[in-house]
């Protein structure tokens, strides 16, 4: 896609001249990410999140290939080639400490990238592919977060692999052959432990395949804006290079920034100390929780304790899966012909003081001792989630009165179309 | 086509045919796709298959315990096809407990003679392993959290069982698992 007044790409010199008319792959990158992509003039810095998660799929990527290099995925001895890497490797300290913290750092910008598109409704038509697809990484994503974790071969790697499969064995009639299936026997072992290691590292390049078509399917429409305004001239866009390549590199900075700070001074402050116990297939540990980026999930699937036609067990387990599941159908939820929650007063309060608090009691709850006060927290924000998606959004989606749309981009940021700094109402400066 | 017209059982059959919308060499694409779909599943079996257990894990079969060790009020773990096997000695005053819990209070009706072996009532063999998702339940070793119902307690979700391992509270479904066994002396039984 391009808008019309998109810069074309001139091959400057023979060369490049040759190459594109051979395979115009500088004539791609120029259209996708360069000056030839023209892009809403007021992004802010919220949008900054998908070339951070684009970043940190490359670093793992990166981390990974090297660490997989000295990791030996054998149930005798996956956690002591763990430590060989931290002792004896050169920089095999760095690596791994970069690559789990990675871990976490792809998920903050994730799920900042998500609550992006919640909050600007970067959902609604025509960009319902691109959501779907993102959808698709995501569940993609904590897959492979999953089975990554699982290679340490700590005592958490150990009994999250059990219960994440055993979520598979809840399922009726089929439920203990696929788990089985999964484990390649009656309980995580060698074999569960060597398919994990050959998945997580097919994985990440799922992943980017599917995050190419995610681009891709961007660059149809072209990038959303925190009005919900589509483009409408030119005045509205600038190009991607080198206006938004710099403003994405600064974010990149403060990213990589805040990254060591925690991969040199707090490596192991988003882990989980019995991850440094060597697996143990008789015990399991008294506080078993799984990584911070799956407390929220976690919490739902925890908050049914009662069966009520079907058995708790299987309760949790698809309200736990439902609830991302229902990010599939988001784009036909919220009927608001109006994107930007800038302009949506009832949605806007539903988000921050509904939503919002919601995904952080379940973060607290699923992270937390279970106690009868968080199983209470959580069955209510667990409730609130699904009400808050399936029943509140479709209804103030019909009620709500919108605020005022500014009539255009540049109108939103200017007051006014007629000083445009760009296209063709142009004035030259004086 | 004169010589085509004196032929007239092929030619209606072909024009009544064509009106139904299907020809006899449609016949061909329907067989050739049927062999491609059943080549492709041919294909796929072994690529799903190789997944599940493996002779060597299937191999894995019966475990032996000597049991006499085992004190009244005392529990010992082992393992039974490298998951966890509990074996509980009760006392008497366990025992009485099991047996005036209410059948119908229970999630999973079972009474404590329906989960041990005649003349072995004070024996208790069960899996270690929570019906819910697998984890280990605390309750076996001296100062464990034996929940609320004096018997296991699994730190996972929070499931309580009783001191026979019958589920009382919490998201498990079942009672713990009473693996197949039987005595080959007086004090050793094989399990499975």
């Amino acid at each position: 896609m391009s808008f019309a007044w998109a810069r074309q790409y001139e091959p400057k010199n023979g060369f490049t001249k040759w190459v594109d008319e051979k395979l115009p792959l500088p004539r791609l990158v120029y259209n996708a990410v360069g000056a030839g992509y023209p892009v809403p003039r007021n992004l802010n810095y919220m949008w900054n999140f998908g070339v951070l998660a684009g970043f940190a799929l490359l670093l793992q990527i990166v981390t990974g290939v090297i660490l997989a290099m000295h990791y030996a995925a054998n149930a005798e001895v996956a956690f002591a080639s763990t430590e060989h890497i931290m002792r004896d490797v050169n920089w095999g300290w760095l690596m791994r400490y970069a690559h789990a913290n990675g871990a976490s750092f792809f998920f903050v910008v994730i799920y900042l990238h998500i609550f992006r598109g919640l909050f600007y409704s970067s959902y609604k038509a025509p960009r319902e592919m691109i959501w779907l697809l993102g959808v698709v990484i995501f569940l993609l994503v904590m897959a492979t977060a999953f089975m990554g974790y699982v290679l340490p071969w700590g005592q958490m790697s150990f009994w999250g692999a059990k219960v994440i499969t055993g979520l598979f064995g809840a399922i009726p009639l089929v439920g203990e052959s696929i788990q089985v299936w999964l484990l390649g026997g009656f309980a995580p072992d060698n074999a569960a432990l060597n398919r994990f290691f050959s998945l997580h590292f097919l994985l990440p390049f799922v992943t980017a395949g599917v995050v190419i078509l995610h681009i891709w399917a961007l660059h149809i429409p072209g990038s959303s804006n925190p009005t919900g305004v589509e483009v409408k001239s030119e005045s509205d866009t600038v190009p991607f290079h080198p206006y938004y390549t710099a403003k994405d590199g600064f974010g990149l900075g403060i990213f990589l920034l805040a990254y060591f700070a925690m991969v040199f001074f707090l490596p192991n402050f988003l882990g989980h100390a019995d991850n440094y116990i060597e697996a143990n297939p008789l015990a399991t540990p008294a506080n078993i929780v799984p990584e911070w980026y799956f407390w929220p999930f976690y919490a739902i699937l925890r908050a049914f304790t009662f069966d009520f036609i079907l058995p708790a067990k299987l309760w949790g387990v698809l309200a736990m899966f439902a609830s991302i599941l229902l990010w599939f159908f988001l784009p036909w939820l919220d009927k608001s012909p109006v994107r930007s929650g800038h302009y949506r007063p009832l949605f806007r309060k539903f988000f921050w003081f509904g939503l919002i608090p919601c995904i952080l009691v379940l973060g607290y709850c699923g992270g937390a001792h279970l106690s009868p006060i968080t199983i209470a927290l959580s069955q209510i924000a667990t409730a609130y989630y699904f009400l808050h998606f399936l029943v509140i959004l479709p209804i103030i989606s019909s009620v709500e009165k919108p605020e005022p749309l500014p009539y255009s981009i540049t109108d939103a940021v200017l007051g006014s179309d007629k000083k445009p700094v760009l296209g063709e109402n142009t004035t030259p400066a004086v | 086509m004169a010589e085509l017209r004196t032929e007239p059982t092929v030619g209606t059959t072909q024009e009544t045919d064509a009106k139904d919308g299907v020809r006899r060499r449609d016949f061909i694409d329907i067989a050739a796709l049927s062999a491609g779909g059943v080549g492709a599943l041919a294909v796929l079996y072994p690529l799903i298959s190789q997944m599940a257990p493996s002779e060597d894990v299937l191999a894995e079969s019966t475990t032996d315990v000597d049991v006499s060790a085992i004190e009244p009020g005392q529990a010992i773990k082992d393992v039974f096809r490298k998951q966890p096997l509990f074996i509980r000695r009760l006392t008497d005053a366990e025992i009485a407990e099991a047996n005036s819990t209410p059948i119908g209070a229970l999630r999973d009706p079972e009474t404590l003679d329906d989960r041990t072996l005649e003349g072995h009532r004070d024996l208790l063999v069960t899996m270690g392993v929570c019906t819910h998702l697998g984890c280990v339940p605390l309750g076996v070793a001296e100062g464990e959290n034996r929940g609320d119902y004096n018997g296991y307690f699994c730190p996972c979700h929070g499931s309580h069982y009783d001191v026979a391992g019958r589920i009382r509270k919490g998201p498990a479904p079942t009672n713990l698992l009473v693996p197949e066994y039987n005595f080959t002396s007086d004090t050793v039984i094989r399990v499975g």
